[in-house]
Order: structure tokens, then C-alpha cells, then sequence
């Protein structure tokens, strides 16, 4: 059945839109992840803009971090003062990458600007992640435990505040960072970021595990909402057909997902995931590379 | 020569003893969430006060074109490995959809000259003064756009696509494609009789979004603020009614 999106302006088979919501909705429902880093290059492969794919995305994860949100809330485990803190700063970073953004979509280049963030994040955070994994999974057969630092360079700075749910007295300099960071990250890459911050968060701030995925939901939620409206605001590209066609389909793939998911062991899930965000990372780059077909491309003046 | 050139238009124009009267098989289409694309039967008859006249035979010219916009066309190049937009070149006017529809071949039913008149074919239909005086190969561009718009089944030529009866009755089909922009198009009849315009005609035909397509883009447009929220509102309750289904639906 096909299907004609008001904004995209294309005619796409809603089945195939469903199809695409469901797959990435188990994988980030068995990975706990948002799954905005794989939908959004899915979206460039099936001909959707790149910028109408951008904000739609944003769009589409507010609506399916929420459930996740209040499932955290309902256990506490979401560090509301420490989400605020990252909220700042994401709140910051999303509109300097919306005019970041915007300046490149002017000159040409945000097909490039989105790609290349694409490659470089994909390629850092896939590798980090296969050799972190591969490690966990020699040391257990090892039977070594793993070692966390527990002090470092970031308890030196300044503005130091107490986080009662993390258990923590640190600078707000670094969440703030980290916030904005993630924020510039979702207006570009329309991603909810969660895949930056939960290892910022565990590595670089030191939050305990269990708070650390309702915490950044939180944050992700309101950052991406703001997205959403900046896009929708200045360049008329968030497609709520398009959203909540992909939405229905990753609610009920996400719920698949989490099943498979607890059938598996950690390290073998992370592996996994790796591997896939380093093929999705390696198809965009080589794309980036190869000798197109048509050197040629046809876009509207002045960026609208 | 200037002055002159109207008055002898004026002059010819009795001479077209032959008229075009035009049917169409919907003179408005209308772009519903289920549209994957359309086709329309241009269909019509000559009118003459004077018997069919001797010599070469009529042929008909129809095309229809979408609303049009200046385009940016941009030209790759590979920068430290990797494959960059560098020149671009804005092409002043370029129709979104362009259908030419001929009953011979174009270059058998049409002298160049009155096709720089009318602004028949697809080259012709597309207007690009002004390059940067950093690029020498401008044609590159506009050839690029045509190319990649005919690829995508947005520019047409069609020859020998209209049937001509008895000098008289012409019909075409013109497939109009899923990627359709809002607006008027044009749509215009040339009557030709040895690759000389004898008598044209022009309409409009109306394609407009309607219904809920209608609703979502003005309003995305004119309340863009109140679109986001709303987006918002309806995914997050369509992400919570859907995970609330299939909860009920497990237990």
C-alpha cells in the first residue's frame, strides 16, 4: 500500500515503513537502545531527505523514549537533578547544531555535514565498543573482574554539586559538556544520542549503572522535543505520518526485542550491536568514497 | 524589426482557419494519502471554417508542465578522498514536471525556430542565465538536471505518442509520477503543419493536496508551532497506545 507523505513529499509502501520501524525496534529494544542512529541512514537508503529523515527522527524518539521514561520514574531510577544538568546543556547544544544545521543546508553541504557525523561517531563508538566487549568477554574466561577507576581528572573542577540518586559530588562542568555535546548530536544526526551518554555517563561521570538509562532517557526526551520544534519551526521537516507510521512498528518490534534480549549474555548483546553500528558506519562511508554514478545533484535555492 | 514583429503576428492570426477545441480527462488532480501518481487523457479536435488544407499533414504538440522554481544544481568533486559538492549553478527557472508529447518526431513536427518561439521541448522549457564566472562549463548543469529529471520520470518526451485521426481527432495519455508538486499546471496544444506553429491553445490543470494531506502541510506551514506540538502529542500517544496494546494483547 502505498503511501503519500504530506511534507516529504514522496509516495513510499506503508508496510515497507512499518517493516523498517519493527526491525530497528527489536534491535533497540534487545540492545536498549533508541535505534535513531540506524533508522535515520535507513530512511537516507529508502530516498527520504536527509532532512525531512533528521527531524522526523527526532520526532519519533520523543514518543518512543516516553514509555521508557515513566517505566524509570515508576522504579526511580532516573536522577532527576542530574537530567536537569544534562538537560541544560543539551538544550544549548541542540539549537547551535539546529543553526549549525541550517548554515550548511544554505551551502549544500548537510548532506555531507550528516553523513560524515554519522561515519565518524558509528566508526569511534563501534570500535570502542567491539574491543571493549571483546576484552570483558577473554577477561570472564579469565575469570578476572573488571576494574572501574574510581577517582580522576574530573573531580578536580570546579562548581562541584551533590547528586543524592548517583551517589555523587562532582563539577557540573562535565554533564553540562556532555549535555551539550549529545544535544548538537540529535539536531544533526537525528539520534537520540543515548549511545554517546550512557558511556559518558558510566566512563567519564561515574553514575552507577542502574540510573544511568532512565536518566538519559529523561534528558533525551526533552531534548529531541526541542529539536522537533526548532525543525519544525524554521524548516518545515518533521513528517508526523512519516513518524508515526515508523513509531507503531518500533513500539512493537522494541517490545520483541527486549524478549530476545534477556535470553542473551551482555557481552555477546554489546558484540553484536558493534558489529552492526560498524556496518551501518561502513556503508556510509563508503558511499562517501566511492565514484558516484551522477556527479550531479539538484536542490532548492537558499536552503527552504 | 522590433516594432514590426507584432504587427505581423497580427497579422498571421486570421490565417489560422484551424482551432483547437480540448477535452481533458480531469482538469484537476487531486493528491489524496493514498496518490501514486496519475494519468491524464488529453483528447480534442481541430475546428476548421475551410476544408482540410493540401500540402503536409497536421501534426499535434502537447505538453504539460509543472509550476516553476529555481533549482541549485550541484556538481561533486573529490576532496581528500571523499566526494564533496563544490559548484553549484542556479538555474533560473526550471518546471517541476514537464511531459512533451509529439505525434511524430520532434525534429520531423518542429523547426527549431518555432520551438525558440513557443518554448516547446524539454531544453527549451528550462531557463538558466546567470553561472559564476568561476565555472565555463554551465551547460553541464543544466544537461545534469534534465538527465537526473528524466531518470525520475519528471521530464518526458514522447514521440510519436499522440494519435492524430483524420487530421482532425488527437489524443495522448501523459502519466503524471508519485513525486508530484502542488500548482497549475500548464498544459498547451500546438497544431504544427510543416514544423510551423498553425494554431495553439492553453489550459490549466489544477493538482492540489487535499483532505488530510491538504491539512497537515498548511498547517505545518502557516502554524508551524502549533504543528510541532501536535506532532509531538500524536506520537507520544501513538508510541503509548501501541506499547499499551500489545501489553493487553500478551496477557
Amino acid at each position: 500500500m502505498q503511501i503519500y507523505l504530506p511534507i516529504a513529499e514522496v509516495s513510499v509502501n506503508a508496510y515497507l515503513l512499518l517493516g523498517l520501524g519493527g526491525l530497528v525496534g527489536v534491535l533497540s529494544g534487545m540492545f536498549g537502545v533508541g535505534g535513531g542512529f540506524l533508522m535515520t541512514p535507513l530512511l537516507f537508503f529508502i530516498g527520504i531527505p536527509p532532512a525531512v529523515a533528521v527531524a522526523t527522527e527526532a520526532n519519533q524518539i520523543v514518543a518512543s523514549s516516553f514509555s521508557g521514561v515513566l517505566a524509570h520514574l515508576k522504579r526511580k531510577t532516573v536522577d532527576l537533578r542530574m537530567g536537569c544538568v544534562l538537560l541544560v546543556g543539551g538544550l544549548v547544544g541542540a539549537a547551535l547544531g539546529v543553526v549549525l544545521f541550517n548554515y550548511l543546508k544554505a551551502l549544500g553541504q548537510v548532506d555531507l555535514l550528516v553523513k560524515l557525523s554519522y561515519v565518524v561517531f558509528l566508526g569511534i563508538i563501534g570500535g570502542l565498543m567491539f574491543f571493549e566487549s571483546l576484552n570483558a568477554i577473554r577477561n570472564t574466561k579469565r575469570g578476572k573482574a573488571p576494574v572501574r577507576k574510581k577517582h580522576n581528572w574530573i573531580h578536580k573542577l570546579p562548581f562541584k554539586m551533590r547528586f543524592r540518586v548517583s551517589g555523587l559530588y562532582i563539577s557540573v562542568i562535565p554533564p553540562v559538556l556532555v549535555g551539550l555535546c549529545v544535544g548538537v548530536l540529535a539536531a544533526i544526526m537525528g539520534v537520540g544520542g543515548g549511545f554517546i551518554m550512557v558511556p559518558a555517563m558510566i566512563y567519564l561521570l561515574g553514575m552507577p549503572t542502574k540510573v544511568v538509562v532512565g536518566t538519559s532517557l529523561f534528558q533525551i526526551i526533552f531534548v529531541t522535543a526541542f529539536t522537533t520544534m526548532l525543525h519544525a519551526t524554521t524548516n518545515y521537516t518533521v513528517d508526523v505520518v512519516l513518524a508515526v507510521l515508523l513509531l507503531v512498528g518500533g513500539v512493537i518490534g522494541a517490545q520483541i526485542g527486549t524478549r530476545i534480549g534477556l535470553k542473551m549474555k551482555a557481552e555477546q548483546l554489546r558484540i553484536l550491536l558493534a558489529i552492526m553500528v560498524l556496518a551501518v558506519c561502513g556503508k556510509l562511508a563508503f558511499d562517501l568514497l566511492v565514484t558516484p554514478s551522477e556527479f550531479f545533484s539538484v536542490g532548492a535555492v537558499g536552503g527552504h | 524589426m522590433r516594432l514590426m514583429l507584432p504587427l505581423l503576428f497580427l497579422l498571421a492570426l486570421p490565417a489560422w482557419a484551424e482551432t483547437v477545441v480540448l477535452g481533458l480527462s480531469q482538469n484537476e488532480i487531486a493528491i489524496t494519502t493514498s496518490f501514486d501518481g496519475s494519468e491524464i487523457l488529453v483528447f480534442g479536435a481541430v475546428k476548421r471554417d475551410v476544408p482540410i488544407p493540401e500540402g503536409p499533414e497536421l501534426e499535434v504538440i502537447i505538453t504539460v508542465a509543472g509550476p516553476s522554481v529555481p533549482v541549485m544544481v550541484r556538481r561533486k568533486e573529490r576532496r581528500v578522498g571523499i566526494w564533496v559538492n563544490t559548484d553549484a549553478v542556479e538555474v533560473d527557472r526550471a518546471p517541476s514536471f514537464y511531459a512533451v508529447a509529439t505525434s511524430g518526431l520532434l525534429r520531423d513536427v518542429l523547426r527549431d525556430i518555432e520551438d525558440l518561439r513557443y518554448q516547446i521541448s524539454v531544453p527549451r522549457a528550462i531557463r538558466s542565465v546567470g553561472a559564476p564566472m568561476t565555472i565555463t562549463d554551465a551547460s553541464e548543469f543544466t544537461d545534469a538536471l534534465i538527465r537526473i529529471r528524466t531518470n525520475a520520470r519528471l521530464y518526458q518526451l514522447q514521440e510519436n505518442h499522440v494519435a492524430v485521426d483524420e487530421q482532425t481527432l488527437f489524443r495522448a495519455r501523459i502519466e503524471l509520477p508519485a513525486a508530484l508538486t502542488e500548482g497549475a499546471y500548464a498544459t498547451r496544444i500546438f497544431l504544427t503543419r510543416d514544423g510551423k506553429v498553425v494554431s495553439s491553445y492553453e489550459t490549466s490543470i489544477d493538482v492540489r493536496k487535499v483532505g488530510l494531506e491538504r491539512w497537515l502541510f498548511s498547517l505545518s506551514r502557516e502554524q508551524p508551532v502549533i504543528y510541532g506540538l501536535m506532532s509531538l502529542a500524536i506520537a507520544i500517544f501513538a508510541g503509548w497506545g501501541a506499547s499499551a496494546a500489545f501489553s493487553l494483547l500478551r496477557n
